[in-house]
């Protein structure tokens, strides 16, 4: 299957001279939650609105559903769904005025029920008729959603879309995704909450400075630069690692209680029994072993930190 | 042409007039008729006719036109500015329309409200002189091309601004001066020969010629020096707003 966004050789440089995007390409799969991750300034936001139109790019080109963003921007952008990362709205404006606006601006006729339903499903059916300014931050990233798919679109950006706010309106708006998802709608998003892209992602683009270091799919990412680590608690502290164990990749910590032994889960082997052995010999004793994962979020920092 | 979304802006930028219709409705016809009071009875009064014109009826045409161009400057210019400030722009920008549509919804919003005001302003006036209106075709066709032209004029202005001062700037600084100096009140006539050259690089003199030789078939200058004046105002503005589109300038970074 073509892929429903093409990204090939992308670059921006803004009118400052800062170049926030590097020579990006990038296919992302029709119906897929794609997560973008990245520290602050990394180039995200600007990806994202170079694809909606609201950047212009300088070098580089997209293609959404096989039309060129620029020559066809008609047929891009009525696909395209956008919750932008800043809260902006039109203050003196009803909830039901806006999202009304929504609509037309994507050229869809008119559909009182089909707002209707969406104000419903979130929750902002009984707010249709206050004004923006009088609502909460919460529900302002509500109507801002509800503008992004009162035109139907089969492409939805969310750009930080869970960035302050709270725990069960974030659980809804993953139900909402995953909604979404099922009616085959794609959807790229950025986050600073890794657990949240573990979690909902189909696959994870990691963006430093510009430049796309990694798209994988989660599971592969997870298992591939998946390291589990095996802790020793040790029954009396040690100055330095002993020298009988040396041959194994050992960590002291700093309290002397513990020795981390980091493995790849990957390997043929784990070196779990030779260390195991060899700790017997040297006569070290622990009182306790724990094992962890790593997280995305020890993936994630490793990867940027790398190439910082 | 993706007509839902003119229909959209339309009607969102209209309603928008119609919850502070006190403010742009009232204020117009309170000052409107203030001009009236001072010009047209107090000082009027003692003024001769000019033209075969009667000196309160002679300023209708004029101050029509100072309110409109204000009028539609402000409006437009508010209209698109403030999308722009709040940062909501995005959403126009991000949408499948081209400026075509921007235009019409915003400029045409902003021309239809400055068109009734005219109309407003035209009922006010008819209260407090003898109004004749000798070409109303004309008269029907000045009003509606300067309210399109400044509101585009105005949504230039809006575009441009990048705070609330520039906004006020080119209305106070440049256009009511050139509308008061414009032969609002006025013959260009009735100036020295001097002046009377230096005036006739004021383009708002042939906008209010134009529209009084409507009303009373005289006027300073030809009326289709006046027209094609105005028309030629307008393709300039129409044409800086596609430029500001084509490039992105001051919209998109
Ligand atoms: N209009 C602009 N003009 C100049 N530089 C800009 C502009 N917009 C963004 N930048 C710069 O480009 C870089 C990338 O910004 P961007 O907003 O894409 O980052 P991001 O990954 O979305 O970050 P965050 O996680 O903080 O939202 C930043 O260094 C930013 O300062
Ligand atoms: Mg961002």
């Amino acid at each position: 299957m073509p892929p429903v966004i093409s990204i090939a050789g992308l670059s921006k440089t803004y009118g400052t001279g800062f170049a926030a995007l590097k020579n990006v390409d990038l296919e992302i799969r029709k119906g897929e939650i794609l997560a973008l991750l990245g520290p602050n300034g990394a180039g995200k936001t600007t990806l994202i609105s170079i694809v909606c139109g609201l950047v212009r790019p300088s070098a580089g080109t997209v293609t959404v559903d096989g039309h060129d963003i620029i020559s066809a921007f008609r047929a891009t952008r009525a696909l395209i769904g956008l919750v932008p990362q800043e809260l902006t709205t039109d203050a003196f404006e009803t909830v039901w005025a806006t999202v009304k606006l929504s609509r037309g601006l994507f050229g869809k006729r008119r559909d009182d029920g089909f707002l209707e339903k969406l104000l419903k499903v979130l929750s902002l059916w009984d707010k249709k008729d206050t004004r923006m300014m009088h609502l909460s931050g919460g529900m302002k990233r509500r109507v801002m959603i509800a503008k992004a798919l009162s035109h139907e679109p089969e492409i939805l950006f969310l750009d930080e879309p869970t960035a302050g706010v709270d725990v069960e309106l974030r659980q809804d708006m993953w139900a909402l995704v995953r909604g979404l998802r099922e009616r085959g709608v794609t959807i790229i998003l950025t986050t600073h909450y890794i657990e949240e892209a573990e979690e909902m992602a189909d696959r994870i683009g990691v963006i430093n400075k510009g430049e796309l270091i990694l798209v994988q799919d989660k599971a592969e990412l997870m298992a591939s630069l998946g390291k589990k680590q095996l802790t020793l608690l040790l029954a009396e502290p040690l100055a330095a690692v002993p020298e009988a164990l040396s041959r194994h990749k050992l960590d002291l910590t700093e309290d002397g209680l513990s020795l981390v032994y980091t493995y790849e889960t990957h390997g043929e082997r784990t070196g779990i029994t030779s260390l195991l052995q060899d700790v017997n010999a040297a006569s070290v004793r622990f009182r306790d072993l724990v094992t962890d994962n790593s997280s995305l979020e020890e993936i994630f920092v490793s990867l940027v930190t790398e190439r910082a | 042409m993706n007509l839902p979304a003119v229909r959209a802006i339309y009607l969102f930028e209209m309603s928008r007039t119609f919850r502070t219709l006190l403010q742009s409705v009232v204020s117009p016809v309170i000052s409107t008729s203030l001009y009236f009071v001072v010009f047209g009875a107090a000082i009027g009064s003692r003024m001769t006719a000019i033209d075969g014109v009667d000196y309160g009826a002679f300023i209708v045409p004029g101050l029509m036109m100072l309110t409109l161009l204000t009028q539609s400057i402000a409006n437009a210019s508010f209209g698109i500015y403030f999308p722009q400030f709040t940062g909501t722009i995005y959403e126009i920008l991000s949408a499948p329309i081209s400026v075509v549509e921007i235009v019409l919804g915003y400029v045409g919003a902003a021309a239809t409200k400055s068109f009734v005001l005219g109309l407003i302003i035209l009922l006010t006036a008819a209260f407090f002189v003898d109004l004749r209106i000798e070409h109303p075709l004309v008269m029907a066709l000045f009003l509606v091309l300067t309210c399109v032209t400044f509101s585009m004029f105005g949504f230039l202005i809006g575009i441009w601004a990048d705070n609330f001062e520039k906004l006020q700037l080119v209305p106070l600084l440049i256009v009511t001066p050139l509308a008061f100096l414009g032969g609002s009140f006025y013959s260009i006539d009735m100036l020295p020969p001097l002046w009377r050259t230096v005036t006739l690089f004021n383009p708002v003199v042939y906008l209010i010629s134009g529209f009084r030789w409507s009303f009373y078939g005289t006027s300073d200058v030809d009326i289709w020096v006046s027209l094609g004046a105005t028309v030629g105002f307008m393709f300039v503005c129409a044409f800086a707003i596609w430029w500001i589109f084509k490039t992105g300038w001051r919209l998109k970074p």
